[in-house]
């Protein structure tokens, strides 16, 4: 069934469709409609689950912890500082070892207060182990939701994944989305049957202390469960595909990027846009391609490697900046290529931080820059692109 | 790609007319987005919302700057909000007022400019009230008259979101499109 709903309405959707046993969340905007849209599921009788009201999002990723400990599947949604504000037991919640899938709605960190579109959020809970997953419509929103379910799940996995929307351009954007059968979701997900839980007829311990000649193996073997989900992101993206007849490119989306001489770099809605002006400038002629890196936990490292050959610059672009150093998606590919022997050159350019509407002819700015720069040379490595005011253009 | 822009005042339903719209064009089996001004939600203040319609995937994330039309809910706004901004030089201006102030308006917006009196229709069939009508509705109903989408198709996308007074706002949408005198573009 196909219907126009909002990115927030999606996530709800997806969440409805993998059967959470346990929801617990707290309001925040721009994630408040998801919260509002479950709610009314479970208020209707189409979604049997338990909604733990709590008293912050710390309690709410305690509470999707404590039901994932007992076997259950939790799902949460949050947003900005209320993601900042989980982000001890985000932490706890991977190195547990906990497949709890929550959405993200991106949004700029205050101060100054702002309810808009950036990835700083999101990005700042990097290290927590969550698995990171940008979505670029509202379809991939309720279709990654189903996925990422799949790929924490797995028993050589069971790592976290947080799948993020940009604040408005889809939380709140309507757009056709196709909502699936429950009964092909069933067969694609399994109920959620963990090897180990907190069960009083066959009792282990959680969460105790180690001590130093154990906790580097500890954090081993969470490098090896992301080796894996490097693949297996890859292998369910195309399952998926199979039975819904949708696909999102595992971790690296590549779009046009056949004899590219250039490539933009893009993530979350600004590869949406992306995507129209690369059209454009291919029908003038310009041999430029979008790679969109869609995963940025685990890293895709090899896929960005195999991407930079045989281009001549990329340009990153990213929605929000790393204080002290660069955006975060430019700095991973940096570290990447270092060591190739094929590097092009690579140019960073911030679009669209705190919700700067980002149109067609930005991205065509950034262009122009990146051909401009890989002809004459780098002017910065970094452009805070739309600057007004001090230090800006006007 | 066709493209909306709503003008209204939290409380009169421009973001609900901008997703009618969206889901009527949607029923011809268009692809559509629709999307307030990012801002911050008040009773009354003043609200813009956005509607892209188009028979290929839409992928511009970006808001509307350079509109087809451009549909005005509270003529108040006139006053300070430039609505005809960025309207294409075929573009049509459609507002809520009495007929009589078809031709103020539109030497006022330099701009090819259709009238309906959504606040009278919707009054009519108890839409809101004297102080705060809800004109959405009829607003999207006249609109249907450019031919962007069809009136049943509108009829049909009230049916499937609206949720209370469902024939009122049908009968409004239906009597604003029969009412609306369309300006034959020069």
């Amino acid at each position: 069934m196909r219907k126009v709903i909002t990115g927030n309405h999606a996530a709800a959707y997806g969440a409805k469709l993998s059967r959470p046993g346990v929801i617990a969340a707290y309001p925040i905007t721009p994630q408040t409609t998801v919260v509002e849209y479950i709610a009314d599921f479970i208020a209707d009788g189409e979604l049997d689950c338990k909604f733990i009201k709590v008293e912050s999002e710390h309690s709410a990723m305690s509470a999707c912890i404590s039901a994932q400990n007992t076997g259950v599947r939790s799902f949460t949604a949050s947003s900005a500082h209320g993601l900042a504000l989980m982000h001890e037991m985000l932490m706890w919640a991977a190195a547990a070892r906990l497949p709890i899938v929550m959405v993200n709605i991106n949004r700029a960190m205050g101060p100054p207060w702002s309810i808009w579109a950036d990835h700083q959020d999101s990005i700042a809970q990097r290290d927590t182990g969550w698995m990171q997953i940008y979505c670029e419509n509202n379809q991939e929103v309720l279709d990654t939701t189903i996925m990422s379910y799949r790929v924490s799940e797995s028993s050589d996995i069971l790592m976290p994944s947080m799948l993020t929307e940009d604040a408005f351009y889809l939380s709140h954007t309507v757009e056709p989305v196709d909502i699936p059968d429950q009964e092909l979701v069933d067969e694609f997900l399994p109920s959620y049957e963990p090897r180990y839980k907190l069960d009083v007829d066959e009792p282990y311990g959680f969460g105790s202390l180690v001590m130093p000649d154990n906790f580097l193996e500890f954090r081993y073997l969470m490098a090896k469960a992301y080796d894996t989900a490097k693949e297996r992101i890859v292998e369910v993206d195309r399952e998926f595909e199979k039975t819904f007849g949708r696909s999102y490119g595992g971790l690296v989306e590549h779009y046009r990027t056949e004899d590219a001489d250039y490539l933009l770099v893009a993530s979350g809605t600004n590869s949406s846009t992306t995507r129209e002006v690369v059209d454009q400038l291919r029908n003038e002629g310009e041999k430029v391609g979008m790679a969109r890196v869609r995963v940025f936990r685990p890293f895709p490292v090899d896929d960005v490697r195999a991407l930079a050959k045989g281009v001549k610059a990329i340009g990153v672009i990213d929605r929000t900046y790393t204080y002290g150093a660069f955006g975060p998606f430019y700095t991973e590919i940096l570290a990447a290529l270092y060591g190739q022997e094929e590097r092009p050159l690579l140019k960073n350019y911030l679009v669209g931080i705190g919700g700067r509407d980002v149109r067609p002819r930005d991205i065509r700015d950034v262009y122009k820059n990146l051909v401009k720069v890989s002809r004459e040379g780098l002017d910065e490595e970094m452009t805070w692109h739309g600057l007004v005011g001090p230090g800006g253009d006007a | 790609m066709i493209e909306i822009r709503f003008h209204g005042r939290g409380g009169q339903g421009a973001v609900i007319a901008s997703r009618l719209l969206a889901e009527a064009a949607f029923i011809e089996g268009k692809d559509v987005q629709a999307f307030p001004f990012f801002g911050v939600e008040r009773r009354g203040a003043p609200v813009t919302a956005f509607t892209k319609v188009d028979d290929r995937p839409i992928r511009v994330k970006s808001m509307i700057y350079e509109p087809d039309y451009v549909i005005v809910l509270d003529t108040a706004l006139l006053e300070y909000i430039n609505v005809g901004e960025g309207l294409k030089d075929d573009g049509r201006i459609l507002i809520n007022a009495p007929a009589a102030m078809a031709a103020e308006y539109k030497k006022k917006l330099g701009a090819t400019v259709d009238v309906v009196d959504g606040t009278g229709i919707a009054l009519e069939h108890g839409l809101g009230s004297r102080e705060s009508p809800i004109v959405n509705t009829s607003m999207v109903g006249a609109f249907a008259k450019t031919g962007v989408v069809s009136i049943e198709s509108v009829a049909e996308a009230v049916k499937r979101q609206v949720k209370r007074k469902v024939e009122p706002n049908i009968q409004a949408a239906r009597d604003a499109f029969d009412m609306v005198e369309m300006e034959v573009a020069e």
